[in-house]
């Protein structure tokens, strides 16, 4: 009654744009793997994959078609409905976050007629990301326990405990973040960053808050279960961790949300602290150009802040070490969160100071 | 019917049914499950309120966070079919009648009171900048001493966890 005026040409237009969205994101991420090969290559001075299609491009394809055909074993002493429904889980809750990310500005056509680059602007589009990052786990920790493995049920937990602890701190380096927004709203934030340089300083988010952008990248590492805080499928201590039972697509499934995860948590950390599609002469350029191919050449500018961003998640898996998991959690517990609430009690002072 | 009234019915079928398979499922695994999915009807409910900020919050800490550590600790326990305790029927007995008695007592209340429809008018309360005005001026002690209370949870919790000598292989690493 109050949300419900539904417009079929809205609708349309709705379901067009979440299938591109949704088809890019597995796209990107499809190349990820490819290109986590190529980097990890490059790293250990190989030459990495090259045998299917040129520089070998189609590798994914071959990847992803030798998973499907491959057999699939689900255990016998498994809880069935659950080891199916766990990478099930993992890959939903890769896909759902992309939905508030507002991957352009409006494109206003001839008629008058805005489109909107996001699927939707909710008000709470933060906490949208963050309630989806918190049941993400769920899809290990099913899976992990439904296999009835003793490696795979310590892995998820070992899972569950790392992603409770990390979603703190990076809750708290968030809070910093609003304080100064004002919104919870992803355009609104995005649009407060607009240009580079405004009233003598930086408008990026990354150079009003340094410390939270440091934390919030830690607990994304966590968060995603990347190295070096991989420990839910070390391999030196858990074989492979939750998916240790899991063959073929099911496999596939959940390394495959890994990639999606980290295009996703690459697109937030470039909207919250990069200023989303935003760039330095943005304006004299909208006016340069068609609105069209402005709009494009926003949409571009955050795909390339995110491979940007996705690289580097690639050179610190392929740098560091794994930690050890006590040192995970003092990390978290004793230096992560403390800070965070030192981060937001400073932004807080100097919030009150300009005020006044 | 309305758009409105159909999510309404199906959110309060998908809610009561998964409570109800809460407390019927024998593997307390799915009980869980069972549980976030009522959580998940729950907060539907508040969106169709226009309470947006009620909704996500309640899937970010219930859905997300407490229920976490309930399968974390029921994964823990090694729960077998033939490790569940046998009641007797002394225990049983008291169980019904027991139930029954709260069940009477929940009946004889309801009867006198007089059933509230639910009003839906545009109201905008649910949303985060109304709450948060409403929460620090109207209600700013209650809001506060419910805060000390968590905060004297979380000391408490530390505390008890400190309890007795430290393993060696934590503290000189």
């Amino acid at each position: 009654m109050l949300l419900l005026e539904i417009d079929i040409a809205f609708l349309i237009e709705k379901l067009i744009l979440a299938s591109v969205i949704l088809l890019g994101s597995l796209g990107v991420a499809m190349y990820a793997t490819w290109g986590e090969r190529k980097v990890a290559a490059v790293m250990q001075d190989r030459v990495g994959p090259n045998r299917a299609g040129p520089l070998g491009l189609l590798q994914p394809l071959a990847d992803g078609g030798k998973l499907f055909f491959k057999e699939e074993i689900i255990p016998d002493s498994s809880t069935k409905f659950l080891f199916i429904l766990g990478p099930g889980l993992a890959m939903l809750t890769a896909c759902m976050t992309s939905a508030v990310i507002p991957w352009g500005p409006d494109y206003i056509t001839e008629s008058g007629h805005a489109v909107s680059l996001q699927v939707a602007d909710i008000n709470i589009g933060i906490l949208f990301i963050f309630g989806v990052v918190s049941l993400g786990v769920y899809g290990v920790m099913l899976g992990g326990w439904a296999s009835n493995n003793k490696f795979s049920l310590l892995s998820s937990i070992r899972a569950a405990a790392q992603s409770v602890s990390y979603e703190l701190a990076m809750g708290i380096s968030l809070v910093a973040l609003l304080m100064m927004t004002g919104s919870l709203s992803m355009r609104e934030i995005v649009g407060q960053q607009h240009g580079f340089w405004a009233d003598g300083y930086f408008t990026w988010n990354f150079f009003k808050q340094p410390l939270g952008f440091l934390i919030f990248l830690v607990c994304s590492f966590a968060e995603l279960n990347r190295a070096p805080f991989d420990m839910a499928e070390c391999e030196s201590e858990l074989n492979m961790g939750y998916h240790q039972e899991y063959s073929s697509m099911k496999l596939g499934f959940y390394l495959f949300a890994e990639y999606i995860n980290m295009f996703i948590t690459s697109a937030v950390i470039a909207t919250l602290y990069f200023g989303g599609y935003n760039f330095p002469f943005m304006d004299a350029v909208a006016e340069a150009v068609n609105p069209l191919l402005y709009t494009i050449i926003c949409v571009l500018v955050l795909l390339t802040k995110v491979i940007c961003i996705i690289l580097f998640f690639m050179f610190v898996r392929w740098t560091l070490p794994r930690f050890r998991y006590d040192q995970l959690m003092r990390l978290g517990w004793r230096s992560l969160i403390p800070l965070a609430l030192i981060n937001m009690l400073i932004t807080g002072a100097v919030i009150l100071w300009a005020l006044n | 019917m309305s758009a409105y009234e159909a999510i309404f019915w199906f959110l309060t079928v998908v809610a009561l049914s998964c409570a109800l398979g809460v407390i019927l499922s024998r593997n307390p695994v799915s009980s869980v499950l069972f549980l976030i999915a009522t959580f998940f009807a729950i907060s539907g409910h508040y969106i169709l309120m226009n309470a947006q900020f009620l909704a996500i919050v309640n899937i970010i800490v219930y859905a997300g966070a407490i229920m976490v550590l309930f399968l974390f600790v029921i994964m823990l326990m090694n729960l077998n079919a033939d490790t569940e305790p046998q009641k007797n029927k002394l225990v049983q007995l008291a169980g019904v009648i027991s139930g029954g008695i709260l069940f009477l007592v929940v009946l004889a209340a309801l009867k006198s009171s007089t059933v509230k429809t639910l009003e839906q008018t545009a109201t905008d309360i649910g949303l985060i900048k109304n709450l948060g005005k409403t929460l620090f001026t109207k209600f700013v002690l209650p809001f506060e001493i419910s805060s000390v209370l968590f905060l004297s949870a979380m000391i408490g919790a530390v505390v008890l966890g400190k309890k007795g000598t430290p393993h060696p292989n934590t503290e000189n690493s």
